[in-house]
């Protein structure tokens, strides 16, 4: 078992977890669709630079990502997402991701566990096909992180 | 009593012109009587973003698929579908959907294997409404539950399974509307599109290409008859009395050309392969081509 990395949900994302699983079924889609509202616009310095978005191509609509590390100790992740407002489901799991993942660590967000996505509570009103979008969305996270130089110089506390 | 239809001229050079409506026949007609209007989109938060004053969500997923089974609701659930919008069974239904009504389309299928005798398309879909400034609401439609039959699905003439297609090769044309990647099996799903899994990638053997987008313009709406006539008659070569298969991946897609090819080009016989490529792609020792040449049906 020694091979297995530990797996923890940060407390931001547990949080947003716990308000989907208070909810009805129908519910959920409402706070779903109030997510994909309030994800944010691309600030102008990754607008411009479109080749630093990677686009999700496991979703069925346009999304794209990129993703930023400071210099701090802990590498703390800065999050970006793209997608468009006629892809509001799209937008809704990118939000989602964005609240309870931006700023962290990024050996917090390396231990997000894959299966996340499922724990939201929507996957028999979403799919299980649908939901594989953000599942899609955090594994290219994951993996760029995972890839990401100033973390590769620097490897994570032992 | 069903509504009287649109007379745009575009239409009435269609097979059966009765089963499209324009936008402006909407505008004119959405507080007629015995109309009920439904949205079904692939993206299933859409709705809720705004939709035409007074629609109704219907979603293919939870709504027209079987919860366990890989098939469509049984009659009784149907019913209570029905019953839940507001429809009757001489009720007008008038469906619209995001991109080009693919969705609208297969639920339109579906409504027709339940025969639903009066469900018409939106020509261009959300889209078009939307494009051309026409009113949208986010406003809830408050629904007076209706009496809805219970009748039995009749899956025999607009639908194929496995088997009705591995008795056709050969005998039949066969209508793949996948895109060109999918075809030749250079690709097993959509490109952008997430893999449902299918073990292999190709066509049924026989199959033409004719990628279902082909038949819709820029804005969304069908093709004009002529157009239409060149894509399928000319190019693929389907004859007047033909015994026509489509298929995709899903039978999403393929729906969409369903339409196409039964109502506004008039063929009598069309069955739409809903099992499709992730069926086909995952069955053992059926036959499988690749490459873009059609190739032939075994001997």
């Amino acid at each position: 078992m020694t091979a297995t990395p530990e797996t923890a949900v940060p407390d931001s994302l547990a949080e947003i977890i716990d308000d989907f699983q208070a909810m009805e079924e129908s519910d959920r889609l409402e706070l779903l669709l109030e997510f994909s509202r309030s994800l944010p616009e691309l600030p102008a310095e990754i607008a411009d630079r479109p080749e630093l978005l990677e686009q999700v191509v496991e979703c069925q609509s346009p999304v794209f990502l990129s993703l930023d590390v400071d210099d701090s100790p802990e590498h703390r992740v800065s999050l970006f997402f793209k997608a468009p407002p006629e892809a509001p489901t799209t937008r809704g799991f990118a939000s989602v991701l964005y609240e309870g993942l931006n700023g962290l660590p990024a050996a917090e967000i390396l231990a997000v566990p894959a299966d996340v996505p499922d724990r939201l509570g929507l996957t028999r009103a979403i799919t299980p096909l649908r939901m594989r979008g953000m599942s899609a969305m955090l594994g290219r996270i994951k993996r760029r992180l995972a890839q990401h130089e100033k973390l590769a110089q620097q490897p994570s506390q032992p | 009593m069903s509504i009287a239809a649109d007379t745009s001229p575009k239409f009435t050079a269609y097979a059966h012109p009765e089963r499209l409506v324009s936008t402006q026949w909407l505008a004119d007609n959405l507080d007629a009587e015995n109309l009920v209007l439904l949205e079904s989109n692939e993206d299933i938060l859409l709705y809720e973003t705004g939709h035409i004053p007074g629609a109704r969500k219907i979603d293919w997923h939870t709504d027209l698929n079987d919860a366990d089974t890989r098939d469509f609701v049984d009659s009784e659930t149907f019913a209570q579908l029905m019953a839940r919008k507001g429809i009757t069974r001489d009720s007008t239904v008038v469906i619209y959907g995001d991109k080009s009504n693919w969705w609208a389309a297969y639920a339109l299928w579906v409504f027709t294997l339940f025969g639903h005798e009066d469900v018409r398309l939106l020509d261009g879909g959300r889209d078009k409404w939307i494009a051309e400034g026409r009113p949208v609401t986010t406003d809830k439609v408050v629904v007076e539950p209706t009496e809805y039959p219970v009748v039995e699905r009749n899956d025999e003439k607009i639908r194929a399974f496995l088997p009705d297609v591995v008795g056709h090769l050969g005998k039949g044309p066969l209508i793949d509307v996948r895109s060109p990647a999918e075809y030749t099996g250079e690709r097993t799903h959509m490109p952008d599109y997430m893999d449902e899994g299918a073990m292999k990638g190709g066509h049924i053997p026989t199959a033409k290409s004719v990628p279902w987008s082909k038949a819709a313009a820029e804005d969304g709406t069908f093709r004009a008859r002529e157009e239409l006539e060149a894509l399928y008659k000319d190019d693929a070569g389907l004859k007047e009395g033909d015994d026509v298969v489509a298929y995709c991946r899903i039978g999403e897609r393929s729906s969409h050309t369903w339409f196409v090819l039964k109502h506004l080009l008039g063929f009598e016989s069309v069955r739409n392969y809903d099992g499709s490529w992730t069926e086909w792609g995952n069955a053992v020792r059926v036959p499988i081509a690749r490459g873009e040449e059609p190739g032939n049906a075994p001997s």
